[in-house]
């Protein structure tokens, strides 16, 4: 008999708690617990990214941690992206990029770009390439999601950049 | 699939985690940064009665040094590792090595000692061990002890650790300035389990070649020194012929096993493609 633990954290800036056994994978108390089922899970073993989300502000697989590793800690996952109706820069690349068919990696793809444009804001093709290499897409064949991380990459640095003058 | 019941425990300290491991007489399992031991749960390929879970560990997570030496805690994340200074002006050949383990997201959270405890065949950062000829200090219930790479690495995610230690610190010498050093590497994506990977470490005194280190991930069952190719780059220094001799030399070191990603014949031939581009790029004029 495994005891449930309470798990308290925040995800997108709000706080959350609930009860789980520490078996439970953080991805599916994401999902079923809290309700957020933006990330979405895949191999469950390390290799598809699909279930990506920010833990403590770095990508990271949430396939392989327990919901209990998560006491106390800030994670982000793509409902976390817009503000309101306003997408975020990476959301609207990949929209205006056809940068998804049917979307299903869409979410760790969008989060591992995230972290990715945060290490790099200036990335090449190729190091977008690799960028985004933790995250199977079995659609696209990655040329529009490669455009889609480029535009975003130049949207997000003029955003960041000094304005003249100021 | 999902992971079987399991009891969990957050130490705070190395002593109490240890009290914790002997308790359960080996059926417990320490978890670390958990990027291969939270798969091989998930297929219940592992099944241990309880976890200890070492990331509540703050002692365990450091990068120092005192000249010679650079001291890094256990639990450091390799993606710490990848952007610290201290590393890429004395391990270069780690730096250069991490950008290959895993991926981004994965490095985020794996560990250094995870990694090498863990001795995964193919892994990198075993392989910079054993050419930077590293050591690790364990902690048991018999108390503190070190061990060289050479002696650490047996076969197949089997190292000589005792089952109730646990790596606490991974020390690894610095490197000294103008060291030559390079990875080669053959995965089907980068990120990807090697195929085969080589290290090389040189260092120089003109056309000499006064010591080198050559290691692999891959292409035996566990990492090891390619040292009949050591020799003859340390006898015969880096001409075109004693890179050539070296190279065939190191496809006759190694033991591949072959599988889904390639044959044995193929990795041993990676071997040699693999030191020769690893050697010619240590020692290639820097652009």
């Amino acid at each position: 008999m495994s005891e449930v633990r309470e798990v308290r954290l925040t995800v997108n800036g709000k706080s959350y708690q609930g009860r789980c056994e520490p078996r439970k994978l953080l991805v599916d108390f994401v999902r079923e617990d809290l309700g957020l089922t933006g990330t979405h899970i895949g191999c469950e073993h390390g290799i598809c990214g699909a279930c990506t989300i920010l833990f403590n502000g770095e990508a990271a697989r949430s396939c392989l941690m327990f919901a209990v590793q998560a006491q106390g800690a800030e994670l982000v996952t793509v409902e976390g992206l817009a503000k309101g109706d306003e997408l975020h820069p990476l959301q609207q690349a990949f929209h205006e990029h056809h940068a998804l068919q049917c979307g299903f990696c869409t979410p760790g793809m969008l989060i591992a770009a995230l972290d990715f444009l945060a290490t790099n804001p200036a990335p090449t093709e190729d190091e977008i390439r690799e960028g985004i290499s933790s995250v199977l897409c079995r659609c696209t064949g990655y040329v529009n999601i490669v455009k889609a991380v480029a535009a975003a990459a130049e949207t997000m640095r003029a955003a960041n950049a000094p304005k003249l003058g100021a | 699939m999902k992971p079987a019941k399991f009891e969990y425990h957050t130490p705070a300290s190395v002593d109490e985690a240890l009290a914790i491991l002997g308790r359960y007489d080996g059926e417990a399992r320490v978890l670390a940064g958990g990027q291969s031991l939270v798969p091989m749960m998930n297929f219940r390929l592992a099944m241990p009665r309880a976890i200890v879970d070492l990331n509540r560990i703050a002692e365990l997570a450091y990068i120092g040094g005192d000249g010679d030496v650079v001291r890094i805690g256990s639990m450091t994340r390799q993606r710490r590792l990848e952007f610290e200074p201290l590393v890429a002006a004395k391990l270069p050949l780690l730096r250069q090595a991490l950008r290959w383990v895993g991926h981004l997201p994965t490095r985020s959270r794996g560990t250094i000692g995870g990694s090498i405890a863990h001795a995964d065949p193919s892994a990198e950062i075993p392989m910079v061990l054993q050419a930077l000829e590293g050591e690790i200090v364990a902690r048991g219930p018999q108390g503190e002890r070190r061990i060289a790479a050479q002696d650490l690495f047996h076969a197949a995610l089997t190292t000589s650790l005792a089952p109730l230690e646990i790596i606490t610190e991974v020390r690894l010498p610095a490197m000294p300035p103008r060291t030559a050093y390079a990875v080669e590497e053959f995965a089907r994506r980068k990120g990807d389990f090697a195929i085969a990977a080589v290290a090389v470490m040189l260092v120089r005194d003109g056309e000499r070649c006064t010591k080198a280190r050559l290691a692999t991930a891959g292409v035996a069952p566990a990492s090891i020194r390619l040292r009949d190719a050591e020799a003859v780059l340390e006898q015969k220094g880096l001409s075109e012929a004693a890179i050539t001799e070296a190279a065939d030399k190191a496809m006759t070191e190694v033991d591949p096993v072959s599988d889904l990603n390639g044959s044995a014949e193929y990795r041993r031939h990676l071997t040699g493609v693999l030191t020769r581009r690893a050697v010619l790029k240590a020692i290639a004029p820097a652009t």
